[in-house]
């Protein structure tokens, strides 16, 4: 085969079937869309619209119009601004978030079911332990230390930290996937042909478990933004303007006492519920690409 | 019995885990944080370093001038003895603080449990009964958007639009302040009045996750061998329904919801902060925003202890209800 047909049979099939298979359900494909359209948004939108935070007060709280199309909040600023550039760093940890959940799930997943023995059960202790642990306390508790801690509170540290409470359900059904696959005659194939256990792993068992990476990266990228949006809401974590849980938190605040302002509330707030609708939407489209007996005729 | 004793083994260092992770968060804090209480006491209030000290001590259970390890024993079996520090905003004991608002967190928070519980039970059974079709179709979409939308901001908008800019439910608190607390109907109907509100906005954003596990669930459970067998047999389909789809495929849901049962004790910090409500969870969200650390301890330690309890509740229910798992020890 030339490389061009190569190129063209891959794209054919991780490309263009899976697209193909979204596309006949209508949910999965309306939350693909939803998706695409907040991630152009964010790579896109802060080149066009410009975010300008001097306070104006003669501008405070002026409903949505020509000029400001979502209104304008406590300090006179335009709201469609500042959602447009909140938009990067929410996509930007979720994604990060979910990506450390994935790494730190498989990694430990593989490594208890492949090696076995004490190692397994080391790990397999310590996965119950972060399983029983309810995460968002500890998040609230960890967070609320980073803060007085005066350590430097940057995305991939948040991030970091929302993945601490995820990745031990999937370490769990990666294990188990492991133990079922390790039984398998054509795993006893490769090892009697030589192949060392960096292909086993790599080539033999990775490619088993991309349906649970899949489907674990998309719902734990949900839950960071629930957590990651939800701790800035509480104002547990040091904000720029223009976040949308800070802008939650500010919105809370503020109109909560004088009762006027009802854009302020709503803007932020159907920024997050619709992409935490699209992902879920998406995620199920997910799950069908990879589960056929989910597709519908 | 080795398999209880093993999971009652993880239980335990669950809970040690805890306790350790606050301890040593509080001890290691950049700058140590006690020292620096001590010092602020101090200059804030002149107490004499002795007096700073010995409150210090009563905050945190903690004694400086001994080693760590002794000082974290020491911690530990205070804790166990119900001597669970003060609080910092106004020194009474951490465990009465929580205590007194725990019984209004587990009635908000039962209840809505069992609402969204219940109705989900009802639609996923339904929605699976009737999969493929345009009544299935449409409840899926709402069960997802439902399970998708955070209950903080719903929380947020029922406050917003139907307690303050249209004042319908009262925006604030568990019951009217005015009205003698007591068992009658005008405070009964107070209670409920003010729990409307925070219930629905946790009903309104958990019963979907019910209804889609509890439709995937009967599906399976429809594809059954058994079912096949029993609507060969010609039982009645109510019978078939109940007896045989019904009871098999809640089993693992009520697994799930004596799990969440645990998480009840720690409430909802949200929901109970922004509706201020007198609850486990408003408690917590207030410490965590005055830094008041040893109430925030003990709130997440109620809470650890809470949920792990009724972890392993719920795997021994689930050894009775389902006779088929019951096994030995192992984890496969």
């Amino acid at each position: 085969m030339s490389k061009g047909a190569k190129l063209k049979s891959f794209l054919y099939e991780h490309i263009y079937i899976p697209l193909r298979i979204l596309a006949k359900s209508k949910t999965s494909l309306v939350g693909l869309i939803i998706v695409s359209v907040y991630v152009v948004m964010a790579i896109v939108g802060p080149m066009i619209v410009p975010l300008d935070l001097t306070p104006h007060r003669e501008k405070r709280f002026m409903p949505p119009s020509l000029e400001h199309p979502l209104g304008t909040d406590f300090a006179g600023r335009d709201i469609f601004a500042q959602i447009v550039h909140g938009g990067p760093p929410v996509l930007r940890v979720a994604f990060l978030a979910a990506f450390f959940t994935v790494l730190l799930g498989t990694v430990i997943g593989i490594a208890s079911g492949y090696i076995g023995g004490k190692v397994d059960l080391v790990l397999m202790s310590f996965t119950d332990i972060f399983l029983t642990i309810p995460g968002f306390p500890l998040l609230m508790i960890i967070a609320v230390w980073l803060m007085q801690s005066r350590l430097p509170v940057t995305e991939p540290i948040v991030a970091l930290l929302l993945s601490i409470t995820s990745w031990a359900g999937l370490a769990r059904a990666i294990r188990s996937q492991v133990l079922a696959i390790k039984k398998e005659p054509y795993i006893e194939v490769v090892k009697c042909l030589g192949l060392g256990r960096f292909h086993v792993i790599f080539k033999e068992i990775l490619p088993n478990m991309m349906p649970y990476i899949a489907i674990n990266f998309m719902l734990s990228s949900i839950g960071a933004i629930y957590a990651y949006t939800g701790l800035l809401a509480l104002g547990l974590l040091p904000y720029s303007p223009g976040n949308w849980g800070a802008m939650i938190h500010m919105a809370q605040a503020y109109t909560g006492t004088i009762g006027t302002g009802w854009w302020y509330v709503l803007a932020p707030s159907m920024a997050i519920i619709i992409l935490q609708i699209g992902l879920v939407f998406l995620s199920s489209g997910i799950d069908k690409i990879f589960n056929p007996r989910l597709r519908e005729e | 019995m080795r398999w209880i004793v093993k999971r009652a083994i993880i239980a335990l260092l669950t809970i040690w885990t805890a306790f350790t992770i606050t301890f040593v968060l509080i001890r290691l804090m950049p700058g140590n944080f006690i020292e620096m209480m001590i010092l602020y006491y101090m200059n804030t209030y002149g107490y004499s370093e002795e007096e700073a000290k010995e409150l210090v001590y009563a905050l945190y259970n903690v004694n400086l001038d001994e080693p760590i390890w002794k000082q974290y024993l020491d911690f530990i079996t205070k804790l166990l003895q119900g001597n669970w520090g003060v609080t910092y905003c106004s020194r009474a004991p951490v465990l009465d603080c929580l205590l007194y608002a725990l019984p209004w967190t587990v009635f908000l928070l039962s209840i809505s449990m069992t609402i969204s519980f219940v109705i989900g039970i009802g639609l996923g059974m339904f929605m699976a009964y009737r999969r493929g079709g345009l009544f299935d179709g449409a409840c899926s979409v709402i069960s997802s958007i439902s399970s998708a939308i955070p209950n903080f901001i719903l929380g947020l908008l029922l406050l917003y639009f139907l307690a303050i800019q249209y004042p319908l439910f009262p925006a604030r608190g568990s019951y009217d302040i005015t009205i003698e607390p007591g068992f009658t109907l005008e405070y009964v109907s107070s209670v409920l009045y003010h729990a409307f509100l925070p219930m629905m906005a946790y009903v309104l954003t958990s019963f979907g996750g019910w209804a889609l596990a509890m439709r995937g669930s009967t599906i399976r459970v429809l594809g059954e061998d058994y079912v096949i067998a029993a609507e060969a047999r010609g039982l009645k389909s109510r019978r078939i329904t109940w007896t045989y789809v019904g009871r098999n495929a809640i089993l693992p849901l009520f697994t799930s919801f004596a799990i969440s049962l645990g998480y009840m004790f720690g409430g909802s910090v949200f929901i109970e902060s922004y509706f201020a409500y007198t609850g486990v969870g408003q408690v917590i969200g207030l410490a965590l925003s005055f830094r008041d650390y040893p109430l925030i301890q003990g709130g997440f330690l109620l809470i650890i202890t809470a949920v792990v309890v009724s972890n392993f509740i719920a795997e021994l229910l689930y050894g009775v209800l389902d006779p088929r798992i019951r096994r030995g020890g192992g984890y496969e």
